[in-house]
């Protein structure tokens, strides 16, 4: 995947018309020799306009970033966190959802059960994991892996990606509701150690039901919402061109999200996203995992639970007379 | 006054300029209500005698908190919990119009200052911990106050051991508080672990509405669940889940009847015939079942309660 070029979005333009130049005269350079010069000055303009435009990214364009096409998913991230990892499947209930993918990692210090929503990558693939939205299956499998971990005293690590539940007849008949509950129900009483990572689109309660942790930490340009921007415009602004406006007023990007207090740390992503470079972005998140275990692997059973129960139980801004 | 007179006084009669006051729900029904589903015209008093049910065709009309809890709590006895709490603004949250705005809107439409009410009362002489939504309020939703009043109450419950009803209204998580809505969800998931893990009984109760964040929490976690006749009971919403699949749905499908054919909910009860079967519930849990699951040998034979266990007299 990292082989192809990233594709560029929106508000990327700017920058690759630069680079279509600086390559335009690239192709001149065996027959024109001076126009060295002309490419290095681009050269220097294009990294300086890369460095300005990803400092100064409005909340749209992180939800951009957040949702391009090529950014690394679960399996990305599992296979380059251990190349022998053990995938498993099914809720043991009937069905084996793609749109969750659990399996068993060994960091190196550590050896953790794996839970990640998971949006596909071809169309067809796309389709079968309904474009990362998992049905209460999913969510169920992802339950079973708690409990697997709970048993063996594995760590649990969370990656979430999804913009949400998926809405059908389907999941609705076989109780979505339910499955998200009971799962952040169950994790709010485990005895091991939680850490997930919002890598992508953190898309309300489907999102926080594989959530609840210990620790929660937000790639840089990823997002976290307790509904998807354009749901949130077309409600509040009935008007469905006011993305931009919702993605502002709801606070979603990890840095705001991180002000808030909500969460517990920002991964840094290579620049312009997680997509230019797999490699050290899986590093990165590694990382940053294992500074987080190092201290929660410290902690008694009881002691983990009650860290995460209080964690939750301080969230919230009210005022009381 | 003859019948020229009265005309031209009703033509002089001043225009009525609209005075925008608090309207409390009692106020806001008129003398008459016609039913929603048989178009039957009631008798508003006729009406709340039968506890907002339509007496000819059992529809059940949507009621605020305090009528739910006036129906559920025996009289006089319901004490209300942190009354005083309002949400904050954490995020300054503005749309077309502010969120402080909007609440202000609310409260005066509701007469409410949240979308919930908790509090303790006794049901049939059972103590009990009570909490009640208000679909009226800002649509039920679920913010910061919301979630802290039902953890608050479920934590009152815990430390004095009692059993916790909630009934639920809602249409989901509150947009206006952003992330710290969703993340209500898990703070009163993980409330209930605690009461549950520590022996006590959760009863929810689904009226109409109940959609997303409160279903995917609270809702759904109750060692019984009850529905009200008719409610609408879901996750998403029947439009985005047309949008989404491209079909028409069934006509019943989200109905308390519907989930009830699912295996979604323990039963559906009129609400007539609500308290009854609450206080029957909290009675039947109450007390020591097989007293204790980890001593060897049982104290007390399987379902026999301490009350029971007067010495026979022949």
């Amino acid at each position: 995947m990292t082989d192809k070029k990233p594709v560029p979005l929106e508000f990327e333009q700017p920058l690759q018309m630069l680079a279509q130049q600086i390559e335009a005269l690239e192709n001149q350079l065996q027959d024109q020799p001076e126009l060295a010069d002309d490419i290095d000055r681009l050269q220097e303009q294009y990294e300086k306009l890369r460095r300005s435009l990803y400092s100064n990214l409005d909340p749209r364009d992180h939800l951009q970033i957040a949702r391009h096409p090529q950014r690394p998913y679960s399996r990305d991230y599992f296979e380059r966190w251990d190349e022998n990892w053990v995938e498993l499947h099914g809720d043991r209930k009937g069905m084996d959802d793609p749109a969750m993918v659990t399996g068993l990692v060994d960091l190196g210090p550590y050896r953790v059960v794996v839970v990640g929503t998971q949006k596909g990558r071809s169309l067809r693939d796309k389709q079968q994991c309904n474009f990362g939205m998992p049905q209460p299956e999913g969510y169920r499998k992802a339950l079973r892996l708690f409990k697997h971990a709970e048993k063996f005293g594995l760590p649990i690590i969370t990656i979430i990606d999804t913009p949400g539940a998926y809405p059908g007849m389907a999941a609705e008949e076989h109780n979505q509701a339910e499955a998200i509950a009971v799962n952040l129900f169950e994790l709010a009483g485990l005895k091991v150690p939680v850490v997930a990572i919002v890598t992508g689109e953190g898309g309300s309660g489907g999102a926080l039901a594989v959530g609840v942790a210990n620790k929660v930490l937000m790639l840089e340009h990823s997002v976290y919402s307790v509904i998807s921007p354009e749901g949130c415009a077309s409600i509040l602004w009935r008007a469905n061109d006011k993305v931009a406006e919702a993605c502002r007023a709801m606070k979603m990007t990890a840095k705001e999200i991180k002000e808030l207090g909500v969460i517990d740390e920002v991964i840094p992503e290579p620049l312009g996203g997680a997509h230019h470079d797999y490699d050290v972005s899986a590093a990165n998140t590694k990382k940053a995992i294992i500074k987080q275990l190092d201290n929660l692997t410290k902690m008694s059973g009881a002691d983990v639970r009650a860290d995460i129960q209080k964690k939750f139980r301080q969230i919230g801004a009210f005022v009381e007379d | 006054m003859d019948l020229k007179e009265w005309f031209a006084n009703r033509k002089k009669k001043p225009p009525v300029e609209e005075v925008k006051l608090p309207l409390a729900t009692d106020e806001y029904c008129a003398l008459w209500k016609q039913c929603f589903q048989c178009r039957e015209l009631l008798y508003t008093s006729v009406l709340i005698q039968n506890q907002h049910v339509c007496p000819k065709c059992q529809y059940h009309f949507r009621i605020g908190a305090w009528e739910r809890i006036q129906q559920l709590a025996d009289t006089g006895t319901f004490k209300e919990f942190d009354a005083g709490l309002v949400s904050s603004d954490p995020l300054n949250f503005q749309d077309t119009d502010t969120y402080v705005n909007r609440q202000k809107e609310a409260s005066r439409k509701s007469g409410l200052k949240e979308a919930v009410i908790t509090g303790e009362c006794e049901i049939e002489g059972e103590r009990s911990c009570v909490g009640a939504m208000d679909f009226g309020h800002f649509g039920g939703s679920m913010g910061s106050v919301v979630g802290e009043k039902i953890v608050r109450l479920t934590e009152f419950a815990l430390e004095h051991r009692l059993p916790l009803i909630l009934v639920s209204s809602s249409g989901g998580a509150r947009m206006q508080e952003g992330i710290f809505s969703l993340m209500q969800l898990a703070k009163t998931s993980s409330a209930l672990k605690d009461l549950s893990d520590a022996g006590l009984m959760y009863i929810s109760i689904l009226s109409e509405p109940t959609y997303g964040g409160v279903t995917a929490s609270f809702a759904m976690l109750g060692d019984i669940i009850i529905a009200e006749p008719g409610a609408r009971i879901g996750f998403a919403g029947r439009r985005v889940i047309e949008q989404t699949i491209r079909q028409k749905l069934p006509a019943d499908f989200q109905t308390a009847e519907y989930l009830l054919k699912h295996g979604q909910v323990d039963m559906v009860v009129a609400r007539t015939d609500l308290k009854m079967k609450l206080a029957y519930l909290i009675k039947f849990h109450a007390g020591p079942g097989v007293a204790d699951l980890n001593s060897e040998a049982p104290t007390n034979p399987v379902g026999e309660r301490e009350s029971d266990r007067k010495p026979v007299t022949r």
